[in-house]
């Protein structure tokens, strides 16, 4: 194969050391998580460390023979392999094992294999494909839609195995589609949702509603032209808001605040629509929108919240957003997870001197809460330089997509890119306070053979990719 | 494409961003915050569950009654031992060393991480030892419990006992962990959420050496345990102390009702037991013990037994013959040595005519006989069936045959036959006649009537025609009243006017040819009646209901002793004595005779052959 050699000199070395280092720190804090004084040999395969010294050696074959693969391989089979693997998506929900409450699991002659894993790499390359193909435009309706079933079966299938979780992670392609060219706004929608949510669990829905109104009235000041104008609008708002206060007064005292609230918002809509209808000013109509629409939804936050979410969810948002704090039932991971982690102080205590993961206090040590070990024995330092690495790592791998000459290359790019991040977002996130407990991997870090096969594949296809990337294969 | 070039640095400063959020953060935990630190060293959160006392009781008198008594539980965290020297452990726990070890490795296999019981209840001098030791054995802790004392050795079947929670109890109420304690019987258990007050719980931090080094968070997730309300019974302590002595070595029951208010003044089943017998440790080991007692100790039999009521049913019998209108005071009947009537007999001892004053004083089978007939046949009835069922609705309005609704949770229904039950399972189908069930008349048959649904028969005649749902607790807490149903009105269907008349004959029971004569009390106006309940298992049972004094009555009673013969033989004379001692404190001298030879009647034999 005349491409061998000069593929081989192509391959970013870069992402490959940080890799392996990756690999290398993540196996240690495994053996630090897992350590019994009783039991010396590294090469123990009952235990934890010794297994994912196989799934280490096994992961790097996997990578081998991905990077012996012609990348036009990857091109060409993108939508057989994603339809494999939504095919076993579906698979595994009537054949599929049940562990810890997801039935996600395939059990192959004693081994577990999570489809749910692969799918991601698979779903990148379809996107890849689509978003590639010659007459795909970001703003087309059909594109768009085309797109958001690409990415929403798998994560559908995979919610229905009852591990929201990993279906959270397809939340990472939108950063994929923002470059590509989805609009600002859905972003900023995203964001405003997202914030809402937050916002209307924390704060009283009346004092949320006022904070609303007031930041619709500051954009409306900086919309209408002339101050009078603003004026008349303040005034039709407070008279409408004394003539609900005023019907609450006398015919139904059992109302609400916020009941008062709105149905003075109302009586000001309806005639400040009148007003725009008459004089043909269009453009408001937007910010009506917006701001009605917003409470609408900060309205109905709680009845979600309430009535959509299981309980182990509404205690773990609870948690994180400390409306209730329950140190030892549904809070007690984060809890003796910070812990860990902040009793490492600026140099931790020491390669196997963690008292906190020696003793098992942080449950899923070494899976979702790995990051615990880092903290608690290399301390500040630990926890910055494994950040940094990531950091550099993600860096280094949008800096390749940028450098494709291809379409497909660069979208694969930063599907790679933004999986990765999202996993380092919540996992770590998570063991720190900032995030919901969300059970997915650390990259290349948490122990298990699904996950790090996985990820060692979506990385490697893309190096594979960028080795190529000066040649015209697609 | 390349219009949105510059998105890659929109995408690549968010990810910047959030890395230095996350340095940041960490700083915050791990440089800056001391707490993290702090909660590490210390980290071993130990959870402790504060028992509170359970609420006390007292008689109407203010006596007390059931107490506490502070007991601890050793608990093992197994993962946090280290060697330790079993024999002192062994020794101060005074348990065999096999016993230990089994413990240990049951604890071991439970959880290495959660705390298991090794032993329970040890005594405060077990523990005053231990505690001096507890530093040598890692891992192991203490924890508070309380047992039941009873100071005055009585009322055991009313208070009831305490012991730990069934699989069944935990399911029913979540309150309750395993091996928790709660009220099995009794007042105990009728007002066991009253009793139990609250648990409490305490977060302490606890170091490698598993010593207490402070209270998590200050006590902020702390919950102090509330006390158990403490509860005024109905009892009187002194008379149902005198009660369970005067019915010593006999079988059998007596409740006391005050009939102004329903509240049960005493309560005895015969044979009793030492309350505190079932508590603490050996707890297990009698109560087997109390069950194979052939005598049943443990069976509540002023609640639960059934017997047949004999003579005493006969007011009832008077009281709707009157209000019925099938007869008057007037109204004579004569007794034959009995009543005859065609190959029909039906035994007495008289050979006189009778009213219903005297045959009630003297307790005529006859004259009663012929008043049920009367009351069946009625003409406006129809036919029997009808006057039975008539009959039925009026003797059920006594309280007879149905649950009375008293704060005791294990009161029985007592029996009264329907004229279905006659139909179906008597005469299987053959339709039957007045005679073939006049046995009900003078209250022996089919009939199931519970002692305290006797007193409370009584309490109905006292209060000339109703009757307070008789109940145990008069107070619960501070504050708290007892359930509005215990001060509403039970109506009998009996018009009042008809009372005196019977209340007549119930006086004269005490006279000179009363069949009760020999008990009656210089200076107490007492009303009662006899009764000889059958039993084709040996001797009668004897039975007496009365209460006292006529006007404004005090307290309203019945007595039941098993084998006792007639009724006027024993179970007249108790009955008396407890009135007099209630109401004048003392036994008049003339009677003393009378109470000591009651105090010394033992009537254990095991029944004569039929």
């Amino acid at each position: 194969m005349p491409h061998r050699k000069s593929t081989f000199a192509n391959l970013d070395w870069a992402i490959i050391s940080i890799y392996l280092l990756l690999l290398f720190l993540g196996w240690i804090n495994i053996y630090a998580a897992v350590y019994n004084e009783q039991i010396n040999t590294i090469f123990d395969f009952s235990q934890r460390y010794g297994k994912q010294l196989v799934w280490i050696g096994a992961a790097i074959l996997i990578a081998f023979i991905t990077l012996i693969l012609e990348p036009r391989f990857f091109v060409f089979f993108a939508y057989p392999i994603y339809g494999v693997f939504i095919f076993l998506l579906i698979a595994v929900l009537f054949l599929g094992v049940e562990i810890q409450g997801a039935r996600s699991w395939f059990n192959f002659a004693g081994v577990n294999i999570q489809p749910s894993e692969f799918a991601k790499f698979a779903t990148a390359l379809a996107l890849a494909k689509t978003i590639s193909s010659y007459n795909f435009k970001m703003y087309h309706y059909r594109s768009i839609l085309m797109i958001l079933m690409l990415i929403g079966t798998p994560a559908l299938l995979i919610f229905l195995e009852n591990d929201t979780g990993s279906a959270l992670v397809y939340m990472a392609f939108i950063l994929v589609l923002f470059r590509e060219g989805l609009s600002a706004i859905v972003l900023f929608i995203v964001f405003l949702v997202a914030g809402l949510f937050i916002s209307a669990l924390l704060v009283n829905t009346l004092v949320l509603f006022i904070a609303l109104l007031i930041v619709t009235l500051v954009a409306l000041y900086f919309m209408t032209p002339r101050t009078k104008d603003f004026g008349i609008v303040l005034a039709v708002l407070t008279g409408s808001m004394v003539v609900a206060w005023s019907m609450k007064y006398f015919f139904l005292p059992g109302m609400e605040d916020s009941g008062v609230f709105i149905l003075g918002i109302a009586i000001s809509s309806l005639l400040f629509v009148f007003r725009l209808i008459q004089k043909r000013l269009n453009r408001y109509y937007l910010l009506i929108f917006i701001f009605l629409t917003s409470l609408l939804f900060s309205f109905s936050v709680d009845y979600v919240f309430n009535n959509v979410l299981e309980p182990h969810q509404q205690a773990r948002i609870n948690e994180l957003l400390g409306i209730e704090s329950d140190p030892f039932g549904a809070g007690y991971n984060v809890n003796q997870s910070k812990i860990a982690i902040g009793s490492g102080g600026f140099l931790g205590k020491g390669f196997l001197k963690g008292t906190q993961t020696k003793f098992d206090f942080v449950p899923a040590q070494s899976t979702d809460f790995i990051f615990c070990t880092v903290g608690e024995e290399w301390g500040f330092l630990g926890t910055t330089v494994v950040t940094i690495l990531f950091m550099l790592l993600f860096s280094r791998i949008i800096l390749l997509a940028e450098r494709q000459r291809s379409v497909f290359s660069r979208v694969y790019g930063y599907s790679v890119a933004s999986v990765l991040f999202i996993h380092f977002c919540i996992n770590i996130g998570m063991t720190i306070g900032l995030m919901p407990v969300i059970g997915i991997p650390l990259p290349f870090f948490s122990y298990g053979g699904s996950s790090l096969w996985s990820f060692t594949i979506l990385l490697f296809i893309f190096l594979r990719l960028d080795a190529s990337r000066l040649e015209l294969f697609y | 494409m390349d219009a949105y070039k510059r998105r890659r640095y929109v995408i690549l400063g968010f990810i910047i961003v959030t890395g230095v959020i996350f340095i940041a953060r960490f700083f915050q935990l791990q440089v800056l915050s001391p707490d993290y630190k702090q909660s590490a060293t210390d980290n071993v959160l130990r959870k402790i569950i504060q028992y509170p006392s359970r609420g006390l009781i007292y008689d109407r008198n203010g006596k007390l009654l059931v107490y506490d008594k502070a007991s601890y539980d050793l608990l093992v965290t197994p993962r946090e031992t280290q060697d330790f020297d079993t024999t002192l452990l062994c020794r101060l726990l005074e348990i065999e060393k096999p016993q230990l070890t089994e413990k240990l490795e049951a604890a071991r296999k439970y959880s290495m991480y959660k705390p298991s019981t090794i032993v329970k209840q040890i005594t405060q001098e077990q523990y005053a030892y231990l505690q001096e030791q507890m530093h040598k054995f890692q891992g192991f802790y203490t924890q508070t419990r309380t047992l039941r004392e009873y100071p005055l050795n009585s009322a055991a079947h009313v208070l009831g006992y305490v012991g730990e929670v069934s699989t069944g109890m935990i399911s029913r109420d979540d309150y309750y962990q395993a091996g928790d304690y709660a009220g099995i019987s009794g007042i105990e258990k009728s007002y066991e959420k009253e009793l139990r007050g609250q648990k409490g719980v305490q977060y302490f931090l606890v170091d490698v050496h598993s010593q207490i080094k402070g209270s998590y968070r200050d006590g902020r997730n702390d919950m102090a345990p509330q006390t158990g309300k403490n509860l005024v019974c109905t009892l009187d302590s002194d008379l149902q102390n005198y009660v369970e002595t005067i019915m010593q070595n006999k079988k059998g029951a007596v409740v006391a009702i005050e009939p102004a208010t329903g509240e049960v003044l005493a309560m005895a089943s015969m044979p009793d037991y030492d309350p505190g017998l079932l508590v603490g440790r050996k707890r297990g080991h009698n109560f087997s013990l109390l069950q194979s007692d052939t005598l049943q100790p443990i069976f509540n039999r002023a609640l639960m037994a059934q017997y047949p009521p004999g003579s005493t049913f006969k007011m009832a019998q008077a009281l709707i013959g009157l209000q019925e209108g099938v007869i008057t005071p007037e109204t004579t009947f004569r007794c034959n040595y009995g009543y005859h009537m065609g190959n029909y007999h039906m035994a007495c001892h008289h050979n006189q005519d009778f009213q219903l004053v005297g045959a009630i004083a003297q307790s005529c089978n006859a004259y009663f006989a012929q008043v049920f007939k009367k009351i069946l046949e009625k003409p406006e009835f129809g036919n029997v069936k009808t006057g039975f069922e008539v009959w039925y609705e009026y003797i059920t309005s006594f309280g007879f045959g149905q649950i009375l609704g008293t704060d005791f949770h294990n009161e029985q229904k007592g029996f009264i036959p329907t004229s279905a039950y006659y139909e179906t399972h008597v005469f299987k189908g053959v339709p039957w006649r007045v005679l073939w069930i006049m046995s009900l008349s003078i209250g022996q048959g089919e009939l199931g009537i519970t002692p305290l649904q006797m007193a409370n028969y009584a309490s109905i005649l006292a209060n000339r025609g109703f009757y307070y749902i008789p109940h145990m607790v008069q107070k619960i807490g501070d504050q708290e009243t007892i359930d509005p149903k215990f001060n509403e009105k039970q109506y009998a269907v009996i018009n009042e006017e008809y009372f005196d008349v019977v209340l007549d004959g119930m006086q004269k029971v005490f006279e000179p040819q009363g069949t009760a004569y020999w008990t009656s009390i210089d200076g107490i106006t007492m009303c009662g009646k006899t009764g000889t309940a059958q039993n084709p298992h040996g001797e009668d049972h004897s039975v007496f209901i009365a209460f006292a004094p006529r006007e404004n009555p005090q307290i309203a009673l019945s007595v039941y002793v098993e084998n006792g013969g007639g009724g006027s033989q024993y179970a007249a004379p108790i009955a008396s004595l407890i009135i007099e001692k209630y109401l004048t404190d003392t036994v008049s001298r003339r009677r003393r005779w009378i109470e000591e030879r009651m105090f010394d009647a033992n009537l254990l034999n095991p029944d004569k052959p039929n």
